[in-house]
């Protein structure tokens, strides 16, 4: 009976401690909010001056006509791939140290992949006509040209926001539950309504495993899809050093590697600012940090093998860009090389190094401006360096695209914060499951805790 | 509109530019820019790669001092048969017509620019800004064609308002469309007579005829984008 009672108090603490993030803001909170406001608010302006004056206070030209942009499209797309594909992955594999980090994953994912469809709009000539996309009937008999990548493309990016926003609010449900019961007022009704009724019984608990395994199971091949169909925006053109078969798989794990690089980013922050480390501890660092080690050995086989056969080949046309690449953007490919290969293949196979927060922060955040740096020299040194040399050029972003690409960063950080704030940051369910099949046992003079593993 | 259909077309518009003629003095692009409402820019823009011009001259050096000879290729669209910014756009604004014209419909264009990435001859210029014409030079804005907005992307269209007259009179007289019926701007500028346009679908057309010398070559021909002009290779005296 006492027993019981004991374990009844800690689940109260435990719940208390995970939502931690939900009390009475501090001033801490207002002000990185409003900061992160502030910045966004700086970036529409700048794209509010782009909208009034046209696309020339951007630093594009021809031949580059795609830059910063889609620079950053394809950058927040691949970050979008972190939450999802690792929680999915995680779930179906049933790694039981997942639990904790399950709910800031999810949630970047529906973050960072709103902040990226905000860029193909931006990014738009006459982005007041972004209707012209959508498939209408209209008297004119005109239709979108499903033919084309950008097509797909809005299709993928669509289908991906809604997938993980149900993804995340599926997961959320018995959590959501668990706030209502602690709130009052107006407050109780709101979660009330987001809980759905959640009651948590076993029947209800039975369907939300198997809604939740099914999702999962469901958003791999959409996740995979997505970031191959920005791959093909650039691998279905006749542009020399775009048109390759490896662009798709190439892609998708550059995708992940940010994004795995970005989930233990949010993680080593979340922890320190909820002061979460009960709960995000050095062995789930550990694991992340085998997960990104292997990805990061994926990405560079890509590279390598992209670059040998364009080396061996030696088509002058394509080699031509490599060269390119090597003259006029030499200080970003060592920086790329070095931020996704040299720094992290060998600091990785550590496990002091893979331990420690410090050193995780800067692999994470190093590996990100390594593949912001990828992507840049995708998008732009092949169309700088095309068919015809007379149309040779350079691009260097402006003002007005530095501007809206911090905006960028700071829309997603004060999505975050506000989520952090108002919704349950820590997976509560999943982590009380995880306690459920946790025992301790005495050997000896040490207690060592197991793992039922669920059938 | 499938292949065997435009074979059958009545009419394939196309052009012939003959290198040996052609000395580079850019009196072509200054038509052009006056036929079809085409903003001039500026200097500064122009160092920015904003510059608007439909047709260029691309000027090329070969050899070494002191014997140094400029090439000069006048590059405009190609009206590729299998043009690679036509798939590519979204929204239908690049499009093929049933002459072989590689249309772009201005109302339609959002301005994603990805036709301008895919064309391997970089022909397309994009309205970076709203254009603007300093006086007089308003005055002279031709009515039969648009003005072009900001965030709109555009090209040569072989003068296509001069197309349509042709043809609309040479129905009104009830005959097919003949050799001189048509001429572009560039075309009729041209002092040296380098660039000849015509109907390729008719083998009496001078066009035609000129297109099968021996001299007869397409830019990047090994793309496949099966383009509408044809040059005629320059620099002979060194060749034969």
């Amino acid at each position: 009976m006492t027993e019981r009672q004991e374990s009844k108090q800690s689940v109260k603490e435990m719940n208390a401690a995970m939502l931690s993030s939900m009390e009475a803001p501090s001033r801490g909170w207002l002000v990185l909010a409003a900061a992160l406001g502030a910045v966004v608010g700086w970036g529409a302006y700048a794209w509010g001056l782009q909208l009034v004056n046209g696309l020339g206070v951007a630093g594009i030209n021809r031949p580059v006509m795609w830059g910063f942009y889609i620079i950053n499209f394809v950058f927040w797309v691949g970050m979008s791939h972190s939450g999802t594909m690792v929680s999915a992955i995680l779930r179906l594999t049933n790694a039981n140290w997942r639990r904790p980090i399950l709910r800031g994953a999810e949630a970047m994912t529906v973050f960072t992949i709103t902040v990226a469809a905000m860029f193909p709009l931006i990014h738009l000539g006459r982005s007041w006509k972004l209707h012209y996309f959508i498939p209408f009937p209209n008297t004119l008999g005109l239709w979108p040209n499903f033919r084309s990548p950008l097509l797909w493309d809005i299709m993928a990016i669509n289908t991906y926001i809604i997938g993980s926003s149900l993804f995340l609010y599926l997961g959320m449900l018995p959590d959501l539950a668990v706030v209502r019961d602690r709130k009052q007022g107006l407050a109780k009704t709101i979660y009330s309504i987001l809980a759905m009724g959640w009651r948590g019984t076993a029947r209800e608990w039975r369907v939300y495993h198997k809604a939740s395994t099914l999702m999962a199971a469901l958003i791999i091949p959409v996740a995979v899809s997505v970031h191959s169909i920005v791959s093909w925006d650039f691998a279905m053109t006749l542009v020399p050093g775009w048109h390759s078969t490896i662009f798709a798989p190439y892609f998708v794990i550059g995708a992940i590697f940010s994004g795995i690089a970005a989930v233990v980013t949010l993680i080593l922050i979340l922890r320190r600012a909820f002061q979460l480390e009960e709960f995000l501890t050095p062995g789930h660092m550990d694991n992340m940090g085998k997960v990104l080690l292997v990805v990061s050995l994926l990405w560079s086989y890509f590279y390598f093998a992209e670059v040998l056969t364009t080396w061996y080949g030696h088509k002058p046309i394509e080699w031509a860009v490599f060269t390119f690449t090597g003259d006029a953007y030499g200080f970003l490919l060592g920086l790329m090389v070095v931020g996704n290969t040299c720094i992290t293949i060998p600091a990785l196979c550590f496990r002091r190094v893979r331990r420690s927060g410090p050193a995780m922060l800067f692999i994470s955040i190093f590996v990100n401006i390594g593949m912001f740096t990828e992507r840049f020299l995708i998008v732009v040194p092949p169309l700088a360096h095309r068919n015809v040399p007379f149309m040779w050029g350079t691009y260097a972003p402006t003002w007005v695209e530095l501007s809206i690409t911090a905006a960028a960063f700071a829309g997603f950080g004060l999505l975050y914060v506000l989520f952090s704030r108002f919704m349950p940051i820590v997976a509560i369910s999943d982590v009380h499951e995880g306690e459920a099949l946790r025992s301790h046992h005495r050997l000896g003079r040490r207690t060592v805790s197991t793992m039922t593993e669920e059938g | 509109m499938n292949q065997a259909e435009s074979d059958n077309a009545a009419y394939h518009w196309g052009m012939v530019i003959d290198l040996d003629r052609c000395t580079g003095c850019g009196a072509c692009v200054v038509a052009c820019q006056a036929e079809n409402n085409v903003p001039t820019v500026g200097e500064t823009l122009c160092s920015q790669g904003r510059e608007m011009q439909w047709i260029r001259i691309e000027r090329y050096w070969e050899g070494q001092y002191p014997e140094v000879r400029a090439r000069f290729i006048p590059l405009l669209c190609q009206h590729c048969d299998n043009a690679p910014c036509e798939p590519v756009c979204p929204v239908y604004a690049s499009y093929h017509t049933s002459e072989g014209l590689n249309g772009q419909v201005y109302n339609r264009c959002v301005g994603t620019r990805y036709c301008a990435n895919n064309c391997p001859f970089s022909a397309r210029v994009f309205n970076f800004f709203e254009p603007e014409w300093p006086e007089p030079l308003n005055n002279q804005l031709s009515p039969d064609l648009t003005v072009r907005s900001k965030g709109v992307m555009e090209k040569c269209t072989f003068c296509i308002q001069r197309i349509r007259r042709g043809k609309e009179d040479a129905k009104l007289e009830g005959r097919p469309v003949r050799d001189e019926d048509i001429v572009p701007a560039c075309a009729q500028t041209c002092a040296p007579g380098a660039i000849v346009f015509g109907n390729m679908a008719d083998p009496e057309s001078r066009a035609f005829r000129l297109a099968r010398s021996k001299r007869r070559f397409r830019l990047l021909e090994d793309l496949g984008t099966e383009p509408s002009v044809i040059y005629l290779k320059g620099g002979g005296r060194e060749d034969d």
